[in-house]
């Protein structure tokens, strides 16, 4: 199983001289399992420029898991170029809500007047899942999605294949009215995602700083992630979902911080980068 | 793959509420099995949630010997508000006489609610209580 990112963003796509060295794009991740099968988590500005490395591989099925419908995930998906070719099969997976089906969620955004063409004439025709309780198969890859701590219906995925786990929770608030060392670890919200993942792509939007005057909003400080990934003894933590306003060297700073607190496996922290490649096989 | 052990994320969140309110509070899961009471709760109890542990419907809803103010009849657990709430999957409240671990007896009024996931998954049941009065 390999791993492209080709966004880490959080919040809202922030291009310019001050953060090109980590990216603006926001969330999307290409995963390819060992039978090629094409998984891309959440549709962040960052799944435009990889729909359009897909083109020459259509015919083909293509999976999105949506980790929440917030626009930072989504809004890439109607400038997705696979999704504009008939001979996609286009798969798209997100959390359950008691309200509305995922396809008329989606519809909301893929329609007038945010969006010009209506989701029922797109020609793709994408088929709209809502994740199971249970884990699922794709190609050769196990998949396990649970809800996790954030404002809104929202899951975790962990993708496992030949023993290997990549788990990705990029927006998630696991501290929220706990004190994360002081409750066992099936009390811990993604716990069940992470636990001896050997990658973990996860929240670190903020600074402890920062944090206090964010509580409630659905993200991690520094502190938390570290903590949290430390719990669920992962080998690499890679910290995504960076902050719009924070700078390529404040996100070092970042960086700096999560090695002092680190207590986890061996790799040790890194931060999340456009075209950073991460192998599990 | 090996699945490792999480609470459902409602009783996750509800777990943080409690420990963060002022309100005695009490957390089962699906099972009725006694998962959680806060500090508020403990001071009721007499006991703390560390010394009880987690605890079977059968043995927290006769640990306080519960008993109906009015007649000082001894209620069985399926009496208790938090017994209705979870077997007929609706709120229910009643006031109640319970002794604490420390001996004392106090008047608790008990308001009880199943809690049920996005899905409409039945995910386990919470009471708050606060003393009501002389037992």
């Amino acid at each position: 199983m390999r791993a492209r990112i080709w966004g880490c963003r959080g919040s809202l796509a922030s291009p310019g001289p001050e953060t090109v060295r980590y990216g603006g794009n926001t969330s999307c991740v290409e995963l390819r399992t060992s039978d090629d099968s094409l998984i891309i988590l959440d549709a962040g500005t960052g799944i435009r420029p990889l729909g359009l490395t897909l083109l020459g591989e259509l015919p083909r099925t293509i999976h999105i898991f949506l980790t929440h419908l917030h626009l930072d995930h989504l809004e890439g998906l109607g400038f997705f170029s696979p999704l504009w070719e008939s001979e996609v099969d286009l798969h798209i997976w997100g959390p359950p809500s008691p309200v509305r089906t995922l396809e008329r969620r989606i519809a909301r955004y893929l329609s007038p007047p945010l969006f010009p063409i209506h989701l029922q004439d797109i020609p793709s025709r994408p088929t709209f899942h809502d994740v199971p309780d249970d884990e699922w198969k794709i190609g050769t890859a196990v998949i396990r999605a649970r809800p996790i701590s954030h404002r809104g219906p929202t899951v975790g995925y962990r993708i496992s294949e030949n023993g290997q786990s990549l788990a990705y929770i990029p927006d998630h608030e696991p501290a929220l009215g706990i004190d994360l060392r002081a409750v066992e670890p099936e009390w811990v919200s993604g716990h069940g995602v992470a636990h001896d993942a050997r990658v973990l792509l996860h929240d670190a939007q903020y600074t402890e700083d920062e944090y206090p005057r964010r509580v409630g909003w659905g993200h991690s400080s520094v502190a938390h992630v570290a903590t949290f990934a430390e719990i669920c003894s992962v080998q690499q933590l890679v910290m995504f979902h960076h902050d719009p306003l924070h700078t390529d060297d404040q996100l070092e700073v970042l960086l700096s911080r999560a090695r002092e607190l680190w207590g986890g496996g061996s790799a040790g922290p890194v931060l999340a980068h456009e075209g950073m490649e991460l192998d599990l096989s | 793959m090996k699945e490792q052990h999480e609470h459902n994320l409602v009783l996750i969140l509800a777990r943080g509420l409690a420990s963060s309110i002022a309100t005695p509070m009490f957390l089962v899961d699906p099972e009725g099995t006694l998962v959680y009471y806060n500090e508020p709760a403990e001071a009721i109890f007499g006991e703390s949630y560390a010394e009880a542990g987690e605890l079977s419907p059968d043995e927290w809803g006769t640990r306080f010997s519960p008993e109906d103010p009015n007649t000082g009849e001894q209620l069985g657990a399926q009496a208790l508000p938090l017994s209705v709430a979870l077997a007929e999957k609706k709120p229910d409240h009643r006031l109640l006489t319970i002794t604490g671990r420390d001996g004392k007896r106090r008047m608790i009024a008990v308001t009880a609610f199943p809690l049920f996931a996005r899905t409409n998954e039945f995910v386990g049941g919470v009471a708050i209580f606060w003393e009501a009065g002389e037992a």
